[in-house]
Parts: structure tokens; C-alpha cells; sequence
């Protein structure tokens, strides 16, 4: 009997946890197809009617949000290729290489983690308006190129290291160099770390704020993130029109969460933390 | 005998170089980007901390003038200083808390256990200026989400973000929607704990709660430990919701660090300042997570080998 109570018990905290997790993107959807005089009722109607359709079209015609998006996508998918082969290259280097300075570097490497962002953000600033790439998506697209960040690496060492080192050995008696094993033989084994890096650098794109808020001042060369700080700030009170922007703006990493929903739990949980 | 004697370790020697050479070609991208966007500009900018800049005229070179400022006469850096410690000591832990509870419950074999675990998740997957967008309609004193609530429970409203000491309880609530990256990482620590641990605990006739303390607690301590400094480490970097949901108000309420740096630069221009600000942080994190590892370092449990 007790078995079953605490059972009982647990479900019911974990579905009051889960309707506080979901009730702000119920609000966010409700508010969004409501008209403008329904928005400002108390207490407020959770089904919206007339529904509202309609200011999905005015918000995201209120701002050029297609420009928006392509700016987006042309950060977006030069820096996820540009991740996915040079942090899987380190990863590589610092799991299945022997040299001299190897660890040494990959603490260092693993200390940038600790570095607040505002610390280079600064210089990094100064020596972009030396290139005149201020206003251009090159800052946001060249950095992350060169090593696509600590954390990704990381993550592909952690799981490089989990291959069992007689399929590349096997390799190398053939006379493969260590370039034919990596591509060949660890790169296509290597799907679910190669998804969850490729998720976690999609989704820091589309979200990315401070980047694009430094270096992108003209609307045409504005991010999605940015374009909806903008148009916040032009529409700080139509609440209908900013929850349904905000809503289009959200939709795209939830559906890209529900497809790959098992990358980030199970990616994270499995490859992650072995060996920290 | 002789040639094959000299010869082993000639080839031995060039295979070393060869293998040394191949793993820098590897980790080559890295070190770029490592000298390029952090080495370098490192150096730079604590030159830039020892200077006068407006970017436009020729930096100044002025000495320590800048943090000689800082800590006595500028009354804003210790404000925002105050503010972020002060969001850090109940975020943190809050956090901390939270998402450990919810992954503990998580790891349970419970039906539609994958169901509740992406619910937990979801709130993370917002974009953040998105969720600052949708926060400020939820904290809307009038009409918003949050009052709606206080009222149905026959509470009195609150004045989320215009009340100057309530506001931070507002960022406290954003923090604790967003726990889940952390309690994934909980979960991923809590998959690696032996099942064997609790099978020998049961047989002592350990009850749930005793296994908690006596097994999940400190075979997670290493993980705990990890998410307590990243924590630290974003918490002392709060930027977006503090630009973006109060702009640093009401009455520098919210005025993060990272934010008034922000605004020392990039606002005001004063470059050199801000680079000193910004050595100031990095000062703090590094100090207190070199105390954390030193001071919890030894109470946590790693798993031999």
C-alpha cells in the first residue's frame, strides 16, 4: 500500500512541476491569437475568440523577418559544417593521439570555460572594427570555424574515447594514416555525438543575442533573435502582436526538439560525462 | 648486427616526430582559433585595462587608474557587483536544488517518464530573447500571468518588474523555469551510479531516503560539483535578461555586472575601463572556483580509475 501512495504521490509532483514547466507557452499561445481588447481582460480568458489568426501575418510583417531568417540560416549552416569538422579534428587529436603537450593544452582548452565571454568580447570588438567587419556576419561566422568552442570538443573527445581503440589499431597494420581512420572509420561511428553537436550549434545560432546585438546594426543583416528584440522595443505594449512573434520565433528549436528529442537526454546522458 | 641497432631508433624517433606533427595537424583548428580570439586579444585587453579609450582618439596609458576607480569611486560598479552576487547565492543553489529533485524523480521507472522529462527540458529549448519577450507579458502587473494566479489563490498582485525590491524575485522564477541542462547533467551522472550500490544498500535494509544520503548523493558529488561552477560561472554572466526585461531598473536593481561592463563599453565607449571590469570578473570566477575545487575538491568522491 505505502508503495503504491508514494507512487501516487511522486506523479503528482511531477505533473504540478510539468504545468508550471508548459503554463507560460500555454499563456504565450493564447495571448498570441487573441484580439486586442480580449488581451486586456482580468481575469483573463484562457480560449481566445474570436481567434485571432490574423496577427500572425501583422507581426511578422511588422519587420522584415524573412530578412531575418536568411541572415539566420547564412550564420547558421557555414558555422555548424565549420563546427562539426574542426571540433570532431580536435576531438580526435586529444582522445586517440599520443604527442607531446596533448594534455597540457587540452586543460587549456577546457579552462576557456571559466573564462567570462566579456573578457575577449572587448578586444575581439576592437580588432573586428580594425577589419572593418563591423555590420557583416563575418565575426559571427569566423570564430566559431576555428575549433567550434571548448564545450563541443569536449564533447568529442569524451565520446572518441569510448570507441575501442582495436578497430582504428586494426587500421593502422593495413597502413592507414590517422586522416583515413578519422573520416572512415571514428567519423561514421560517431553519429550521436556528431547530432547533438550539430543541435546544440543550431539552436546557440538561433538564439544568439549578444553576438548579433554588437555587431549587426542595419535590418538587413539582422538576425531572428535581434529582429525580435527590435520589434520589442517598437511594439512594447501590443502583447497579441509580441506573443505571436515570440511564438514563430520559438516554434522552429521546438520542433527541432521534438524530432531529436533523444540527442539532448540521451546524447548528454550517454556520452557527456563518461570519464569527466 | 649493427645497422638494424642504429636503425630501430632512427625510425622509432621519426615515427614520434610523425605522430607529434599529425596531432597538432588535429588540433591545429583549435589552436588557432585559441591564439587568434583568446590569446591575442587576452594580451590586448590587459593592455587595454591599463589605458584611457574612446576608441576614437589614441588609448591613454593611465596605470592601475582604472581599477583605483573602480573599487573606491565608482558607486555603480559596486552596485552592480551587489546585484549579481545577490542574484547568484539564491539562484544558484535554488537551481542546484530543483534540478537535482527533478532528475531524481526522472530517473525513476515511472509510465510516461520520457514524456515529463522533455516537458522539463522544453523551457530551455526558448530562444532568450523570446522568453524575455514573453516573461515581461507573464510579469505585466495588470493583466499578466503571474497576478492572474495571486489573484485565484486570493493573494494581492505584485509589481514584478516595476517594485525595485521585488524585481529580483522575478529573475529568481526565470531561473528556475530553465533548469534543464542541468538536471540533464544530473541525469547523466545519475546513469552512471552502480546499480550494484543500491542492491547492497537493500540488502543493509537501507529505505529510499538512506539511499539517497548514503549512495546517489556522494557517487553524484563530482557532478554536483560540476554544476554548482558552471552555475556560478553563468550566473556572474547574466546579460540578456537584464538588457532586455528591465534594462537594469528599476533603480539599477537588476544592473548585472556583465551589463553595466556592456554599457561601459559599447554604450559610453569608456573601452579601457570596461576591459578593466571585465579583468575584475574574471578575477572573482576564477578565484571562487578555484575555493570551491579546493575547499568541496576533497569532500567529493571520484570513482577509482
Amino acid at each position: 500500500m505505502g508503495r503504491v501512495a508514494t507512487r501516487i504521490a511522486i506523479w503528482v509532483i511531477l505533473c504540478g512541476g510539468a504545468v508550471a514547466m508548459i503554463l507560460p507557452f500555454l499563456w504565450m499561445i493564447s495571448s498570441s491569437l487573441k484580439t486586442r481588447s480580449q488581451v486586456w481582460v482580468f481575469p483573463p480568458d484562457w480560449i481566445p475568440d474570436p481567434v485571432q489568426w490574423h496577427n500572425y501575418v501583422e507581426a511578422l510583417s511588422g519587420l522584415p523577418f524573412h530578412v531575418y531568417t536568411f541572415n539566420t540560416l547564412r550564420i547558421t549552416i557555414p558555422v555548424l559544417l565549420g563546427t562539426l569538422l574542426t571540433a570532431s579534428m580536435c576531438g580526435y587529436g586529444f582522445a586517440r593521439m599520443r604527442f607531446p603537450g596533448r594534455d597540457t593544452l587540452f586543460m587549456v582548452f577546457l579552462s576557456v570555460l571559466m573564462l567570462p565571454a566579456i573578457v575577449t568580447m572587448i578586444p575581439v570588438f576592437v580588432l573586428f572594427t580594425h577589419l572593418g567587419w563591423v555590420n557583416t556576419l563575418k565575426p559571427l561566422i569566423i570564430p566559431p570555424m576555428l575549433g567550434g568552442g571548448p564545450f563541443n570538443v569536449f564533447l568529442f573527445r569524451q565520446f572518441f574515447r569510448t570507441i575501442p581503440n582495436e578497430l582504428s589499431d586494426a587500421a593502422r597494420m593495413d597502413g592507414c594514416g590517422d586522416l583515413y581512420i578519422y573520416w572512415r572509420i571514428i567519423l561514421p561511428l560517431s553519429r550521436p555525438v556528431l547530432a547533438t553537436v550539430a543541435i546544440f550549434t543550431f539552436l546557440a545560432n538561433w538564439n544568439d543575442f549578444i553576438g548579433p546585438l554588437l555587431y549587426l546594426q542595419s535590418d538587413s543583416k539582422k538576425t531572428i533573435a535581434l529582429g525580435l528584440a527590435t520589434f520589442l522595443g517598437l511594439y512594447s505594449t501590443n502583447w497579441e502582436l509580441l506573443m505571436a512573434a515570440a511564438t514563430a520565433v520559438t516554434i522552429p528549436a521546438l520542433i527541432l526538439f521534438l524530432f531529436c528529442q533523444r540527442y539532448f537526454v540521451e546524447g548528454v546522458v550517454l556520452t557527456g560525462l563518461q570519464g569527466v | 648486427m649493427a645497422p638494424i641497432a642504429t636503425f630501430i631508433p632512427d625510425a622509432a624517433k621519426r615515427r614520434r616526430v610523425q605522430r607529434t606533427l599529425a596531432g597538432y595537424f588535429f588540433i591545429s583548428p583549435g589552436l588557432l582559433g585559441l591564439a587568434l580570439f583568446l590569446v591575442g586579444p587576452l594580451i590586448y585587453s590587459l593592455w587595454l585595462s591599463l589605458t584611457e579609450w574612446d576608441i576614437i582618439s589614441p588609448p591613454v596609458f593611465v596605470g592601475l587608474e582604472n581599477f583605483r576607480t573602480a573599487f573606491l569611486d565608482d558607486k555603480l560598479f559596486w552596485v552592480s557587483l551587489y546585484v549579481t552576487i545577490r542574484y547568484t547565492l539564491v539562484a544558484v543553489p535554488l537551481t542546484l536544488v530543483a534540478a537535482l529533485a527533478a532528475a531524481l524523480l526522472l530517473d525513476l521507472n515511472i509510465r510516461g517518464i520520457s514524456g515529463f522529462r522533455a516537458i522539463y527540458y522544453l523551457p530551455a529549448m526558448t530562444p532568450a530573447v523570446a522568453s524575455v519577450v514573453l516573461w515581461r507579458w507573464i510579469f505585466n502587473s495588470e493583466f499578466g500571468l503571474l497576478n492572474y494566479i495571486l489573484d485565484f489563490v486570493g493573494l494581492p498582485k505584485v509589481e514584478w518588474l516595476i517594485s525595485a525590491d521585488v524585481v529580483m524575485y522575478s529573475f529568481w522564477i526565470m531561473a528556475l523555469w530553465s533548469i534543464g541542462p542541468m538536471m540533464i547533467i544530473f541525469l547523466a551522472g545519475l546513469h552512471g551510479v552502480p546499480r550494484t550500490l543500491y542492491e547492497a544498500a537493500e540488502v543493509d535494509g537501507a529505505n529510499a531516503w538512506r539511499k539517497l544520503w548514503a549512495v546517489t548523493i556522494p557517487q553524484l558529488s563530482p557532478v554536483i560539483l560540476f554544476n554548482l561552477v558552471i552555475g556560478l560561472i553563468n550566473t556572474f554572466q547574466v546579460f540578456t535578461a537584464g538588457y532586455l526585461l528591465t534594462a537594469g531598473g528599476p533603480k539599477n536593481a537588476t544592473l548585472f555586472y556583465v551589463l553595466y561592463t556592456y554599457r561601459n563599453a559599447f554604450e559610453w565607449l569608456k573601452m579601457g575601463y570596461a576591459a578593466s571590469l571585465s579583468w575584475v570578473l574574471f578575477a572573482i570566477v576564477m578565484v571562487m572556483t578555484i575555493f570551491i575545487f579546493r575547499s568541496l575538491g576533497r569532500a567529493v568522491h571520484y570513482e577509482a580509475g
